[in-house]
């Protein structure tokens, strides 16, 4: 019998568990923000100490947020722009489970010590091998999926995200060869990378830039190609700009991680070619950024009263922002004065609170009531309140951040005239304490906003009823 | 020239072209119809679109 109805079981999961992993990987940044002001706040207990607690905040935050607003929305999309249901349905419901138990193990190993001590691929080997058979079934349920379509072409968000999951693939298990001590009678949870020296160094990072680009960002793009025409409620401004977008974006990304290398031990041209690349990135960022905009052309009014635009679109503008100072910063004279500062870390957090995390949690307010048979959510006062509580906690986050990395760079690098350093390292972190509070209160603020949202989530779930009928349309004439 | 570096070049020139192809591919005059046709592939159903914005 033809199979009617969409899969909204396994999009309802993944949907709840990504403001779940938002909450708890938030909480521990804050947690982590406070260590900054407060440095005996924990008390030495090593398991709360700083050094844990922030690879498990970006773990949690980059893959058990943003990991799961991914799947959320893969298996909301692929489906409804290719007008099937789900391709090996129980596989897909395995990568639920696989995806939880990777981000409960993480946890549970990064604080107890456990770490390759690889930035972005912190997790040990075991857990390694357990996140490439998920992300292996997510790739079958996903292109199965898309092969068995009914529509005659594959929409635009499809082909970000048959990219973001290809490329993730190649990357984690490239940067992933390690060679663990368990095979000489060692312990099961350390392992050594199969790469030494610089070599390693530089497959770190382009891992590292790549996680970035593909997992933070190409993802990230698929997203926006479908909830801001939908809450739009018109087509992308052009999808002939979204094509060379998707494959000028794939042509230099995978480029750009020397960047992260400047001034090392690296090759002078492998730098470089990574600042090139970084730049030439520019121009295929702002193009996407701009259909992503003009999609609103005529339909600007809509921004004054539909939060949930607000969110898409202010997501687009720290986009924009984060993808012209990334390639800024890229330039080595720039990345002299930048790199290893606070400024890195407001730039990250442009990207990662400003882009990433806006466009999710827009796409989420969008999702939450179809999945529940709702017009909206519970509360939509409670959706504009969170929109301005996360932009005014990001900008002062970020502004905080640039005021005390450019300090804290300058104050590096300045000298007397024998040659020794102006300032010790305790005399530039004296001037970072009122910039580490600012921080604290911009993450506290961004923060608060997901406690809001999880309770208007909560209230449009009891006010509302699960659909598992949403109907496949009959086949549409080519 | 080594060989390794040959390549290289070789591989860089055929990215370029394979580059301008798509532009040329994506911006023909003669697809445009198709385009604007695949870019209502989100709209070809009605059901879940807020009241007013249904087209």
């Amino acid at each position: 019998m033809e199979v009617t109805t969409y899969n909204y079981k396994i999009v309802r999961q993944f949907a709840l568990m990504t403001v779940v992993w938002g909450i708890v990987g938030m909480l521990v940044g804050v947690l982590i923000a406070t260590q900054l002001v407060l440095p005996d706040l924990t008390h030495g207990i090593s398991w709360l100490s700083y050094g844990r607690l922030r690879p498990l905040h970006t773990n949690a935050v980059i893959f058990g947020f943003g990991g799961t607003a991914m799947f959320t929305v893969v298996y909301y999309v692929v489906q409804r722009t290719c007008h099937v249901r789900l391709y090996a349905e129980k596989l897909a419901s395995f990568t639920f489970w696989g995806w939880q138990a990777v981000i409960v193990l993480a946890a549970l190993t990064l604080v107890s010590g456990h770490t390759t001590s690889k930035e972005y691929a912190e997790l040990e080997w075991p857990i390694d091998v357990l996140i490439a058979v998920v992300w292996v079934a997510f790739a079958v349920v996903f292109f199965g999926t898309v092969i068995k379509r009914k529509t005659p072409h594959i929409y635009v968000a499809n082909w970000f995200f048959g990219a973001y999951i290809l490329t993730v693939a190649l990357l984690h298990i490239v940067n992933s060869a390690e060679l663990p001590i368990a095979f000489f009678g060692g312990s099961w949870w350390k392992s050594y990378s199969a790469y030494a020296g610089v070599q390693d160094a530089m497959v770190q990072w382009w891992y590292g830039h790549n996680a970035v680009g593909f997992f933070l960002t190409t993802a990230f793009l698929g997203m926006m190609y479908y909830f801001i025409p939908k809450q739009a409620g018109r087509p992308i401004y052009s999808y002939r700009l979204s094509i060379v977008h998707f494959w000028a974006l794939n042509f230099t990304y995978m480029w750009a991680g020397p960047h992260h290398l400047q001034y090392s031990a690296l090759p002078d041209w492998a730098q470089s070619l990574g600042m090139v690349f970084s730049l030439v990135l520019l121009a295929p960022s702002w193009g996407g950024r701009m259909n992503g905009i003009m999609t609103l052309s005529g339909a600007w009014h809509k921004l004054r009263t539909d939060p949930i635009l607000k969110f898409l679109v202010t997501a687009l503008s720290f986009y924009g922002m984060s993808t012209f100072e990334g390639p800024m910063m890229s330039i080595k004279t720039v990345n002299a004065l930048s790199h290893y500062t606070e400024w890195t870390i407001g730039h990250v957090h442009s990207g990662a609170l400003g882009w990433v995390a806006m466009i999710s949690i827009g796409s989420l307010y969008y999702l939450i009531p179809r999945l529940f048979g709702r017009e909206e959510m519970y509360s939509m006062k409670l959706v504009t309140t969170h929109f301005w509580i996360a932009t005014i906690g990001v900008v002062l986050y970020i502004a905080a951040m640039w005021i005390a990395g450019v300090a804290q760079g300058l104050m590096w690098r300045a000298s007397n005239p024998d040659g020794t350093l102006t300032y010790g390292f305790a005399q530039v972190l004296n001037q970072m304490y009122p910039f580490y509070t600012i921080r604290l209160l911009g993450g506290l603020l961004f923060f608060s906003g997901m406690l809001l949202m999880a309770w208007n989530v909560w209230k449009t779930i009891r006010v509302g009823k699960a659909v598992d009928d949403a109907p496949i349309p009959a086949p549409a004439r080519a | 020239m080594d060989l390794s570096s040959l390549i290289g070049s070789i591989v860089t020139v055929v990215f370029f072209i394979t580059f301008l192809g798509i532009l040329w591919w994506a911006y023909g005059g003669s697809r445009k119809a198709r385009f604007e046709e695949d870019a209502r592939i989100p709209f070809q159903e009605t059901d879940d679109l807020p009241a007013g914005e249904q087209k």
